[in-house]
């Protein structure tokens, strides 16, 4: 207990000294701890949720699913559905085939990568327990919910295939025709062979990345309708504009007739990147029938049917000097896409492969990635999405590499890291880290956690057998952040680019709306980017409205993951806003009577250089509505747009240690302590980073210690609900200590790397190199995730024998 | 058909449910309350947490016809007008949402909470929010905000 007191009192020492520093809030929106817009409604109940919306004459949608892994679909008949109460229709995959296509992949990341056909409703043969197999349409939803078990089905069993390692051999059970090996992805760089040869130390582990249900609070729910001209789709979805082209393609809607509205959705964790079955269907529903359709997933259904994620296996091997310098590091990756390849399925390891070396040097890397396709419910992007299983793989190699060798796991990073006078630093995997410094957040956190003391204890509580051992595990992570450059994105076959849109519109009486190409479900951008609107304008905070969300009114982006909306979409921003001071500088100057050249702008006022006469934005907004004496071949509008590709990845980064206590009798394990020192460059809001660094931290340490989605062999998911699968509850985690470095990112004028995901990518490694090195007396080299009780002490009576 | 009554916010209705019906589809589907959602079908989750007769429950957990006769109160009929309850604000203080799927019931389980520990430790606050589960805070601001919010209501008296 003591150690925690020590470093809430050294939190505080250094938040007075300020060097946490909240940025003094003189005139500057940008690093200010606003509180947020979004909660005015959130924390109301007057929310918009898609499951919110209710329609004249709305009909609801239920689906029946295939109870079974995979099987045929011998005979399937919905019209005895059809005379159940408030049934209007039902119908089957056969009935739907004609229109409904195949659900897209977007990122065939080799030329020779099997891309099986996915319809949204199964046909002929069901290929994880869960895929839609028919469905009910009926006026409210118990009753369409009633009238599933009217719809006659017959099944003819096939053989599930659960394992990937059983699902390569030549003998194994097909799930496609093509057979199970989706791709195999080779990456390189050095001589790996001269790296290993003779090399002194060499580590080889192999760990498993376990199946994870991102589980977004909200449940996912669709809404469409027609007019019968055109159609609007409401979607609980982070990337409306991604999924309205889809769609478009898939069901043969023209893109402009087509409107795709993300309300309020109540979180994602990349669950909501995506183009489900669900939302074609809904489509398809609403233009055969003319009448809106809803469908609410239950949480059944969504852990059954929502993308999982990671979901690996990872040999490893690292070679070393004897003084732990690394020579280089070998990857072979078995990754379980499920029974198809869903929108970005295939490059989520991939995007993992650039990031094994960590903030590392090392003279060779080698990289094998093989796609296997099993029955059950495909994979996709989740919280981090390929780069928290990279870092997992080397922060737990770097650990154990220190226990071969008998030093300090922060010693071992120390000599290999990459120091901050090497920036910028191009990695044995080809990317260049702009800016960082390993060694100042590393120093930080290990102020703030008190680490020689608890080394200390750590090792008095050895010597005197306690049967609570207390584990210290390290994890100086980094991350690919901002996706992305297109360029970058074309080399690796993704379907599109990676760029942000944003635009600013000023309002004749001197407000602005702000309209974004990201879609928040979360984060806080209505916040976050009305304060860069405030300074780059010069407008009160509040005078800015933050539009997203719906392809009619912010019809153009990208939308939200990868850590990008800032980094890119905030980057988008600033240079509308350049745009627009430009426009409002050339009337300023006729109004002025001065010439362009010699106005300057400072916190909304123009200015005629060296004299007071001045006039604001506000003023200039109104004279450009009224258009009365503009000045010649100048338009009546200061509105701009902006679109920004970056031209490379920035690389946040930082340390995170982690305390627990196991109990070796018992095999539980409990946080004692946290510390997460993490520079994301430059900071817009400090508060709703602080409540992301958290929120990312917690499912990090939900993936170590308590989540799941287990099958049985025969591919049933064993973990539905919430009741099987545990997410970690208020009670389950500690307080978090938190702090920051900065070294601003030199890619963007914000100086911004982004945070979305940093927590998650950091926690996991640090929580269970904590575990393992707890049980280092016990002979403990390893223990499988989650690790809950059962497995520490497998583990303890493993490692001891 | 049965009929019942039930005092929501506030307002009385009388409506004719089936027996089977939720009481949090009760609330979001037939009377528009839609700022009590649904986050599970096991009552793990706890979003449709909501007060009945002053106590917490979880609206998916409970019958429509068992709420005959109740008084209901959920995160809509919290504020006072355009001035939000002090609980409501400490959320907002405290950034302790960011989706804010959670909150209503969050908010709701804090106010249970306090009604019998209006002064709780942190460790209190955590066990007693075990039933309402967050994806996107970590609970750390959750847990500041519900001592903000409970300092805050002593100081002005308020109980729910
Ligand atoms: S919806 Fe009621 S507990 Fe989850
Ligand atoms: S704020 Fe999103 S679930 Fe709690």
């Amino acid at each position: 207990m003591t150690e925690e007191l020590d470093a809430g009192i050294v939190a505080r020492q250094i938040a007075e000294s300020g060097e946490l520093g909240e940025p003094a809030r003189n005139r500057h929106e940008v690093g200010a701890a606003r509180r947020r817009k979004e909660d005015a409604r959130l924390v109301t109940g007057r929310t918009r949720w898609t499951d919110n919306i209710q329609l004249p004459g709305m009909l609801y949608v239920a689906f029946l699913r295939s109870p079974m892994a995979h099987a045929r679909v011998t005979r399937v008949d919905a019209s005895p559905a059809l005379h159940r109460p408030g049934v209007v229709a039902a119908f089957t995959g056969r009935d739907l085939a004609g229109e409904q296509g195949s659900l897209p992949c977007a990122w065939p990341v080799t030329e020779d990568i099997v891309v099986p056909a996915h319809p949204p409703m199964a046909v002929d043969e069901v290929r994880y327990a869960g895929e839609a197999v028919a469905c009910v349409v009926a006026t409210d939803r118990y009753r369409a919910y009633d009238a599933l078990e009217s719809i006659e089905i017959d099944y003819e069993p096939l053989p599930a295939v659960v394992d990937m390692n059983a699902a390569l051999e030549d003998d194994a059970p097909r799930v496609h025709e093509e057979g199970n090996r989706a791709y195999v992805w080779k990456f390189g760089t050095g001589d790996i062979d001269a790296a290993f040869r003779d090399a002194p130390v060499v580590v080889e582990r192999t760990f498993v990345q376990q199946r994870l249900i991102p589980t977004a609070m909200e449940p996912r729910a669709v809404v469409a309708q027609t007019d019968g001209d055109s159609f609007t789709l409401h979607s609980s979805t982070q990337v409306p504009h991604i999924l309205r082209i889809m769609l478009a393609t898939v069901t043969g809607i023209p893109e402009h007739k087509l409107r795709v509205i993300a309300p309020d959705v109540g979180g994602g964790f990349g669950s909501k990147l995506q183009v489900t079955a669900e939302e074609v269907l809904l489509l398809l529903l609403a233009r055969r029938l003319g009448k809106p359709v809803k469908w609410t997933e239950s949480r059944s259904e969504g852990n059954l049917t929502v993308h999982h994620g990671r979901d690996q296996i990872q040999r490893l091997s690292l070679a070393a000097e004897a003084d732990g310098r690394l020579r280089g590091l070998r990857v072979d990756l078995l990754a379980d896409m499920g029974a198809y390849l869903m929108l970005i399925t295939p490059g989520i390891p991939i995007l993992g492969a650039f990031m094994f070396n960590g903030i590392y040097k090392m003279d060779a890397y080698d990289f094998t990635c093989t796609g296997v396709f099993t029955t059950k419910m495909p994979t996709d992007a989740y919280r981090g999405a390929g780069r928290p299983e990279a870092t997992f793989a080397i922060e737990r190699l770097m650990d154990e590499l220190a226990a071969e060798l008998g030093l300090d796991p922060i010693e071992v990073r120390r000599r290999n890291w990459i120091t901050r006078d090497e920036f910028p630093y191009t990695t044995v995997a080809n990317m260049t880290y702009d800016s960082g410094d390993y060694e100042a957040a590393t120093r930080k956190a290990l102020a703030l956690f008190g680490y020689d003391k608890l080394r200390a204890e750590q090792s008095e509580r050895r010597d005197r057998r306690d049967p609570v051992q207390l584990g210290i595990g390290v994890s100086t992570y980094t991350e690919m952040c901002g996706l992305a450059p297109s360029r970058v994105l074309g080399s690796l076959s993704y379907g599109a680019g990676g760029w942000e849109y944003a635009a600013v519109r000023m309002l004749p009486t001197g407000k602005v709306e702000a309209v974004t190409g990201v879609s928040p479900h979360g984060q806080g951008h209505e916040t976050a980017w009305s304060q860069i609107v405030a300074d780059a304008l010069g407008v009160p905070f509040e005078d800015v409205a933050v539009v997203h969300g719906d392809t009619a009114i912010a019809h153009k982006g990208m939308d939200t993951y990868g850590s990008r909306s800032l980094a890119v979409g905030g980057v988008a921003l600033v240079r509308a806003c350049d745009k627009v001071r430009e426009k409002a500088r050339h009337v300023a100057a006729h109004m002025l009577e001065a010439s362009a050249e010699d106005i300057e702008f400072s916190e909304g006022t123009f200015r005629v250089r060296g004299t007071e006469a001045g006039t604001t934005i506000q003023e200039i907004a109104l004279a450009v509505f009224g258009a009365h004496d503009l000045p010649d071949g100048v338009e009546a509008s200061l509105d701009s747009d902006a679109t920004f590709d970056p031209d490379d990845f920035s690389f946040p980064h930082g340390t995170h240690l982690c305390a627990v206590e196991v109990d070796t009798e018992t095999g539980a394990t409990s946080i004692r302590s946290y510390v997460a020192v993490d520079d994301i460059g430059k900071v817009i809001n400090p508060l709703i980073v602080e409540g992301q660094v958290h929120g990312g931290i917690a499912q990090g340490i939900a993936q170590a210690l308590f989540e799941e989605a287990v099958y049985d062999s025969e591919g049933n998911l064993l973990t539905t609900t919430m009741a099987d699968y545990l997410l970690p509850s208020a009670a389950d985690l500690p307080d978090f200590v938190t702090a920051r470095t900065e070294t601003p990112a030199t890619g963007n004028p914000l100086g911004v790397k982004g945070v979305g995901e940093a927590g998650t990518i950091a926690s996991t490694p640090a929580v269970v190199n904590a575990v393992v090195d707890a049980l280092r007396p016990y002979g403990v080299r390893d223990v499988p995730m989650p690790c809950t009780p059962e497995r520490v002490w497998r583990a303890i009576q493993g490692g001891a024998s | 058909m049965t009929r019942i009554t039930v005092t929501v916010d506030g307002v009385a209705h009388e409506e004719e449910v089936e027996p089977r019906l939720l009481l949090v589809h009760l609330l979001r589907d037939r009377l528009g309350k839609i700022g009590t959602p649904v986050g599970c079908d096991t009552s793990n989750c706890g979003a449709c947490t909501i007060m009945m007769d002053g106590r917490s429950v979880k609206s998916c957990s409970v019958l429509a016809v068992q709420a005959d006769g109740s008084e209901l109160l959920t995160v809509e009929g919290l504020a006072d007008g355009p001035t939000w309850h002090p609980m409501q604000r400490a959320f907002h203080e405290e950034h302790a949402l960011q989706c804010g799927y959670c909150t209503p019931g969050m908010i709701m389980a804090a106010l249970d909470l306090l009604k019998d520990d209006p002064d709780p430790s942190d460790e209190a606050i955590r066990h007693g929010l075990e039933g309402n589960l967050c994806r996107c805070t970590g609970y750390s601001n959750i847990v500041k905000a519900v001592r903000r919010g409970a300092r805050a209501m002593s100081d002005q008296e308020v109980t729910t």
